[in-house]
């Protein structure tokens, strides 16, 4: 299959946002805008043959190939926020040609001006508040009366009743940490859990929460994440960002 | 993953300090699930995206840690890697359907049997050995 699609990043306000010099997005292609009714639409040009519908359906299935272009696609999101208030787009958006685009943001052109005043002077952090697993148990009780068999089964009680508690500690922990978070966040967005095989973390991950801070809330922001982290035992706070507002920059419908 | 020889290997100019590389997953829960989600010309099944993430979520953290850790199951799985179906007879069209459908019905099973407690029975299918 020969010739090219539009792959589309971001869309921005414009006109007279350039993106920055040489900046180049997915597969290496050069990043360029479409501008129109006020919005620019962040693009670049991709062969079909690596972005036609079938070869997409099989890329998108290659770990590899999956991997390189969400990194691409990221760091044109990334460069592009860093100079403008940025609304990110899915992945592998991609229309036929530039009007198309235009044709875009002429249609949804209110829902995406909402959404960029929404994201403007904030940006998203991630939060993943996770569990130690390895929080003490309780100590085992003294055997005072009855056979080895009864002392067993009270002994297993407990032990059952004490990780009932400790979960429930953990869930009530998390739940502090995100009611302080939230109170200096503009917006929030739960994320599901990630498995630990993916999180690559020892600890059950509780909460995995997304907050859209402004920029001038983001020095107590990080501080309160850390702080928590520090003084609550047996949780462990982990703090990403700041991503481009992924989580906040949704479309309401029309 | 970290020639720097190619463009996407770069990591970003940062924004105000962003950790150089992202991890996968979390950049997958943004930039799939996220954004702002317009019907493009060029239109893919959400249905295989759905699945695809359900799989990563549970099993990967990056691409590279789960090759350290020996995971290379995309490798050899037919309904995770295109190189291992292109070496499958091409189907009929007019099945591809089916097929997909089938694949999807599958991968399903898979991850409720992954998402299953360890030690959960299952149910033994086929002769029963002489006792």
């Amino acid at each position: 299959m020969t010739g090219t699609a539009v792959y589309l990043y971001a869309v921005t306000r414009g006109p007279g946002r350039p993106v920055p010099e040489g900046l180049t997005g997915v597969s290496g292609t050069p990043v360029h805008t479409v501008e129109q009714a006020g919005l620019a639409a962040v693009v670049s040009s991709v062969p079909l043959a690596e972005y036609g519908a079938d070869a997409l359906r099989d890329n998108l299935e290659d770990l590899v190939w999956l991997e390189q272009t969400a990194r691409a696609h990221h760091a044109v999101v990334v460069a592009v926020a860093q100079v403008a208030a940025t609304a990110p787009v899915r992945l592998t958006t991609i229309f036929h040609d530039g009007c198309r685009v235009a044709g875009l943001l002429d249609d949804r052109g209110d829902q995406i001006r909402q959404a960029l005043a929404r994201v403007a002077g904030h940006a998203e952090w991630g939060v993943k508040v996770y569990g130690d697993s390895r929080r003490p148990s309780p100590e085992p009780e003294p055997i005072t009366a009855g056979g080895p068999g009864t002392a067993y089964l009270r002994q297993r009680n407990r032990q059952r009743r004490g990780a009932e508690q400790a979960a429930r500690q953990l869930a009530a922990d998390a739940g502090r940490i995100h009611d302080t978070l939230a109170a200096r966040a503009t917006a929030v967005h739960p994320h599901r859990p990630q498995d630990p095989r993916l999180s690559g973390h020892s600890g059950v991950m509780l909460s995995n929460t997304a907050y859209l801070v402004a920029d001038r809330e983001r020095v107590g922001f990080t501080a309160a994440a850390e702080q928590l982290g520090a003084a609550v035992t047996g949780v462990e706070v982990e703090v990403t960002g700041p991503w481009p507002a992924y989580s906040f920059a949704t479309l309401q419908d029309p | 993953m970290t020639d720097p020889s190619l463009p996407w290997a770069r990591s970003p100019a940062s924004l105000a300090g962003q950790a150089p590389s992202a991890s996968l997953a979390d950049l997958l829960d943004r930039i799939l699930d996220k954004g702002i989600v317009v019907v493009g010309d060029i239109k893919v099944n959400l249905l295989d995206i759905e699945l695809l993430t359900i799989q990563i979520r549970l099993l990967v953290a990056s691409v590279d840690r789960a090759r350290e850790m020996g995971i290379d199951w995309w490798e050899h799985d037919p309904s995770l890697s295109s190189r291992v179906r292109r070496a499958v007879p091409a189907d009929d069209h007019a099945l591809d359907g089916d097929r997909l459908l089938e694949e999807n019905r599958r991968l399903r099973t898979q991850v409720a049997e992954l998402q299953q407690t360890p030690g959960h029975a299952r149910k033994q299918v086929g002769e029963e050995g002489p006792s």
